[in-house]
């Protein structure tokens, strides 16, 4: 019987220091879509809550409890990161597994909004994007999750992105450390 | 010729580069243009047409004549302005369109061809004989004209592109934006100021004037550290705005590392801003205009303002002797502060009879310059006044016909200007650009007084828009003088011989074309300037539309603002495309897409295909084989005879749940899936709302309310996008969400005979025909993992898929491929799946192209009819399901050795194969093992009636024309048993 190798997503590719920028991968060991079912939006929280600590975040908001994450993703749908949702849930809403389709990345350092707003067309201001708000927009030409973190930015492409995202990232790293 | 005590720079720091070769001595804080007049440089450039001299005429970007080209090689930087380009050691410059060099250049004999070469001289001249446009005339147009010139080598600088948002986007840092953007930023407004410049201040650093008591450029000074020093301020300098667009949003370029001596290899060259702001102010100044005078081109001729600006601040002199010829009250203060500089002033020439100024120095009212002399370098003008005309020995001429506000970002959405008599210039009217308020100079306030007031009041104007209240900024004193002008566009001609009176000194654009335009009535300012090309250059007519416009009211009877103005379009400066598309390059133009095989497959020297985004293998080498096709037939022989693996996790994979799930997928695909059994799949096929084929795939029943879809890679992100909007727009009601899980599992086919011993090996709970009969689906475990294992076949062969979490694909993949290769299979690529599945007429978006229905694929029959779903009711149009129509066959060669290949044209036998008989076309074609001939499939009209016909296939671009017999489109295994077993 073999014993089938787990890899990440950036595996082989990070993490990567430029500088006084450093980009890691945050591993993800499970990581769960919610969506609540037709008119149980509020029910759907309070459950949600009930199991891992975290209430259904509003649209650009996340929630935390600990090691627990809840990121709005969309219009009616959250991804929870870093707790195994129990089946129950499934009552409230549509439950789908997306440990593996993600690549989580962490950009850490004084420019790395200078960064990210050569990459993404959002207002990553200070008052406008504070830590723990959420943001659905493209980096490059690839669909990203951004999030802002007390010490950075949490980064999230889906998985076949990661190396070309990895690419991108460290060459707007190189150019903004070269400006230094 | 430097003097000593005047200007900015920082003659502690010597800076040397070199112009066309030859050492040039500047300091820190020079410009080309200003080291280079210093030492005693005439000559800039050469015109575009005549190459006639050109030295510097201004002080800024607008600059028309002193373009130059900076490096060699692949780092060539053509036509850059001397005039905004900042020295540094080792800086090479080198003067354009001109052959040796700018101050011999041998293509001077265009000048003296110049009687023929009048406006329109192209379209008069080089219309015949037609054949002759392109093979002749262009390209020996082409060659003589032009400016700079590109290396032809691959651009290697790195550019970069970059987002910024602000409250206040203040566009230019002179006395008016420095007022505008510290009365905001004091009220804690967000503010952006760009500044075109190195170091804010405008034509404070230009002018001898106080503010506050003292001197302007250190008020500058002073608000620009305040500025500095706000968290809420970011100071953008290189910077010049250069459009303004939609929602607030302006265009930036930034000039990163052109200033730089050695930037290491990962500094951009240029950013391209894209700055989103609730509020701007334009603060862009005034741009000084020349006037129409014979020979006013010569160099040394320059604008009043830059000849003081040289003077105040980089302490050059451009001439020993200067004159100063004007219009306005404005230009007096050249000849003031050249006297007081001890520079020796000429004369002081003012076109009004009643100018009333004073002065150290000859003055001559009522006077206008009407000649000049001297090729390579002034050296003499002719002043006519009522006293008759005199002549004078100068080499520096400083001209001012006025003042022109920078009005053109406010036209970039389509305003216009309106004339203002007191000023004689264009200005800005109410929401031109909403959100975008011009102010000081750009609105036509010439002192610096009302500049500062008038940006302090439209600052505040802003901050009570954006809901901020102002603090207390006082406005400060400074020189509040009148703005006394009187027009003059054109020295009335008093010269006999031919003689020039230039407008659009970049393009060659005199007085006489004008003129000529408006003769062959080419009346309206738009005609006069296509046809003339003047306002077409570089600097974009900044410094000649006013006065083109002037003349050509003039020629035509009209006042200017009847005549009206031409287009401002942006970009306000050239920005070059490589900031435009900064990011873009190489692998920057598209993002790659990996599966988690990836690795394993390179490292089996599989060629890649790209499937949109995605990298998929072509076929797998083996030693010994020579040919693609050699390793394609291997691969489809081993799937038929043992057992082949390949990933294909890029098909879209789409998780949907809910209670109306089944309702749902109903709606959207033709066939029924409420129906479906759990543990089972069915192969759907979806229409758009026109009715024709949207796409195709198999959806699993995982559970009651759970459902996977798989679509095909190339439409995985439109089907996605197309459930999302029937749910969201036609089926509100129902209870079903739907998420993409393409990414989450990694999914390969295992095909063939030996597929089931295979994932016997592996599966921890062993399947049989009975547990998992074709079609089946549900949830396995593999080593302890989770999984799930479909068994559905796109080759015709007994097969599955079998998929698990991302993060173990690389691990079963080597698995599979390792234990298929035990059983005497082994690893297969796209070319093999193509054939498995042309062999078998299954369809990809070869065939469902976008312009095909279910009938003509016929799929006519799977439209449920006890159901509606997306594209039904249209795909019922009579004109779509005609016999007429092309229908889909499959092909095959009577000689079993000929080569078909896919985008032939069939022809009915005996036709004339000309375009309007072409009865169809071939969309794909393979070469198949089994039957050991090509196999073809392709649509062909009333098709399928037409089985056992044989048709005439044509490819003209593979010279491939040969006879083929019409048949079924599935030609191996027709009653599907293989699969089953």
């Amino acid at each position: 019987m073999a014993d089938y190798i787990a890899k990440t997503p950036c595996d082989g590719l990070l993490p990567q220091t430029i500088g006084s920028l450093t980009l890691t991968e945050t591993a993800v060991d499970r990581m769960t879509s919610f969506m609540p079912w037709k008119g149980r939006e509020k029910t759907a929280s309070k459950a949600l809550k009930a199991a891992c600590g975290v209430a259904f975040p509003g649209p650009n908001e996340t929630s935390a409890s600990g090691d627990v994450q809840a990121i709005w993703t969309g219009r009616g749908q959250c991804f929870i990161l870093g707790v195994e949702l129990p089946d129950g849930l499934s009552a409230e809403g549509a439950l789908t597994d997306q440990s593996d389709a993600w690549a989580v990345m962490s950009l850490r350092g004084d420019a790395a909004v200078d960064v990210l707003a050569r990459l993404c067309p959002v207002d990553l201001r200070d008052a406008a994007f504070k830590p723990g708000d959420t943001v659905r927009t493209e980096m490059q030409h690839m669909m990203v999750s951004v999030t802002r973190m007390d010490d950075g930015f949490q980064i999230m492409v889906m998985r076949s992105f990661a190396k070309t995202a990895v690419h991108d990232l460290t060459e707007t790293m190189k150019a903004i450390a070269a400006r230094a | 010729m430097r003097i000593n005590g005047k200007g900015l720079i920082d003659r502690s720091t010597p800076i040397s580069f070199s112009f066309d070769g030859k050492k040039v001595q500047g300091f820190q804080g020079d410009t080309v243009a200003s080291a280079a007049l210093a030492e005693g440089r005439k000559i800039f450039g050469r015109s575009f047409k005549y190459h006639r001299p050109r030295g510097v005429m201004t002080t800024g970007s607008e600059e028309p004549n002193a373009l130059v080209t900076l490096h060699s090689g692949a780092a060539q930087d053509p036509n850059m302005r001397a005039t905004t380009q900042e020295i540094f050691e080792g800086l090479q410059v080198r003067g354009q369109n001109a052959w040796p060099s700018v101050d011999r250049d041998l293509m001077g004999v265009n000048d003296l061809l110049a009687p023929f070469f009048g406006a329109g001289f192209y379209y008069k001249t080089f219309m015949w004989p037609g054949a002759l446009w392109e093979k002749l005339w262009e390209p020996m147009i082409r060659r003589a004209a032009g400016l700079g010139a590109l290396s032809g080598e691959h651009d290697t600088s790195r550019n970069e592109k970059a987002y910024a948002f602000c409250d206040l986007l203040v566009i230019g840092a002179g006395p008016a934006g420095l007022m505008a953007a510290l009365t905001a930023a004091r009220a804690g407004a967000d503010v952006i100021l760009a500044d075109e410049d190195a170091r804010l201040g405008g034509r404070l650093l230009l002018e001898d004037e106080e503010i506050e008591g003292k001197p302007g450029h250190v008020w500058a000074a002073d608000v620009t550290a305040e500025l500095m020093g706000m968290d809420n301020v970011r100071v953008m300098t290189r910077t010049t705005v250069t459009g303004a667009f939609d929602q607030g949003t302006y265009g930036a370029l930034e000039r990163v590392a052109q200033h730089v001596a050695a930037p290491s290899n990962d500094t951009p060259r240029e950013c391209f801003w894209r700055i989103v702001a609730k509020r701007a102010i334009l603060a862009a100044g005034a741009l000084e205009r020349s006037v129409a005078f014979a020979n006013n081109d010569r160099p040394g001729i320059m604008m009043a303002g830059a000849v003081r600006g040289y003077l105040n601040r980089w302490g050059v002199a451009a001439g020993q002797k200067v004159a100063v010829f004007g219009n306005n009250d404005n230009a007096w203060r050249t000849a003031r502060d050249l006297k007081s500089a001890g520079v020796d002033v000429v004369a002081m020439i003012d076109s009004r009879k009643d100018a009333t100024g004073e002065g150290d120095f000859p003055i001559i009212t009522g006077g206008m310059v009407s000649d000049t002399r001297g090729r390579s370098g002034l050296r003499e003008i002719t002043v006519q006044s009522a006293s008759g005309d005199q002549k004078f020995e100068v080499d520096c001429l400083g001209v001012s016909g006025g003042w022109n506000p920078s009005v053109h970002m406010m036209c970039h959405m389509n305003g216009r200007p309106a004339w203002d008599e007191a000023t004689q210039s264009f200005l800005p009217v109410d929401n031109m650009v909403p959100g975008l308020k011009a102010v000081g100079s750009a609105a036509g306030k010439f002192s610096t007084q009302a500049v500062l007031e008038d940006a302090h009041a439209e600052a505040i104007s802003a901050l009570l828009d954006l809901g901020l209240t102002s603090a207390d900024t006082v406005i400060p004193t400074a020189e509040d003088g009148a703005h006394n002008i009187e027009g003059l566009w054109e020295v009335p001609h008093i010269s006999k011989g031919y003689k020039r009176a230039w407008l659009d000194f970049q393009n060659d654009v005199s007085t006489k074309d004008v003129r000529q335009a408006a003769k062959e009535n080419f009346a309206s300012v738009e005609h006069m300037k296509r046809y003339t090309t003047q306002g077409m250059a570089p600097d974009q007519g900044k410094n000649s539309n006013v006065n083109a416009l002037a003349i050509l009211a003039d020629a035509t009877g009209r006042d200017i603002p009847t005549t009206g103005t031409t287009t401002f379009r942006p970009p306000y400066v050239p920005v070059s495309l490589a900031a435009l598309g900064a990011g873009a390059r190489g692998k920057g133009f598209a993002p790659e897409r990996f599966v988690t095989s990836h690795q394993a497959t390179v490292d089996r020297n599989a060629p890649m295909i790209e499937a949109g985004l995605w990298y998929r293998p072509s076929y797998y080498p083996r030693p010994g084989e020579k040919t693609w096709r050699d390793s394609c037939d291997r691969e489809v022989n081993m799937v038929r005879n043992a057992v082949g693996v390949t990933d294909v996790s890029t098909l879209g994979k789409i998780d949907i749940q809910g209670p109306d799930a089944g309702k749902f997928l109903d709606f959207v695909y033709i066939n029924m899936f409420s129906t479906l059994k759990v543990g089972r799949v069915r192969y759907g096929l979806m229409l758009r709302e026109d009715g024709h084929v949207m796409d195709d795939g198999t959806t699993a029943r995982m559970g009651e309310n759970h459902y996977v879809m798989t679509t095909t890679t190339a439409a995985a992100g439109q089907v996605m996008k197309h459930l999302e909007f029937v749910h969201q727009v036609h089926c509100t009601d129902m209870d079903v969400r739907m998420i993409s899980t393409t990414e989450q599992w990694a999914q390969f086919a295992v095909a063939g005979p030996k597929s089931r011993e295979l994932l016997n090996s592996i599966l921890d709970e062993k399947i049989d025909n009975e547990s998992w009969p074709f079609m089946a689906c549900g949830e396995v475990s593999l080593s302890g993992v989770n999984g799930r294992l479909f068994r559905i076949s796109f080759s015709g062969e007994h097969a599955y898929e079998i998929a698990v979490p991302s993060r173990y694909g690389d691990a079963l993949f080597r698995d599979l491929v390792s234990r298929a290769e035990t059983l005497g299979g082994g690893v297969y690529g796209m070319e093999a799946l193509n054939v498995l599945r042309i062999e078998k007429g299954f369809i990809t978006h070869a065939e469902i192209h976008g312009r095909v229905t279910a009938f003509d694929i016929g799929m006519g029959r799977m439209v449920s009819a006890k159901k509606d779903c997306i594209g039904k009711t249209a795909s019922q149009r009579p004109g779509l399901n005609l016999d007429e129509r092309e229908q889909l066959v499959g092909l095959k060669p009577l000689d079993g050795a000929q080569q078909l290949s896919s985008g032939a044209h069939l022809f009915t036998k005996g036709d004339a194969l000309t375009a309007d008989n072409s009865q169809g076309y071939v969309t794909s074609v393979g070469y198949s093992t089994s039957l050991e001939c090509f196999l073809g499939m392709g649509f062909l009209v009333n098709g399928r009636a037409r089985i056992g016909e044989q048709i005439q296939f044509i490819d003209r671009l593979r010279d491939i024309i040969t006879t083929v017999e019409v048949v079924e489109p599935v030609v191996f295994d027709p009653e599907g048993g293989r699969a089953r077993g």
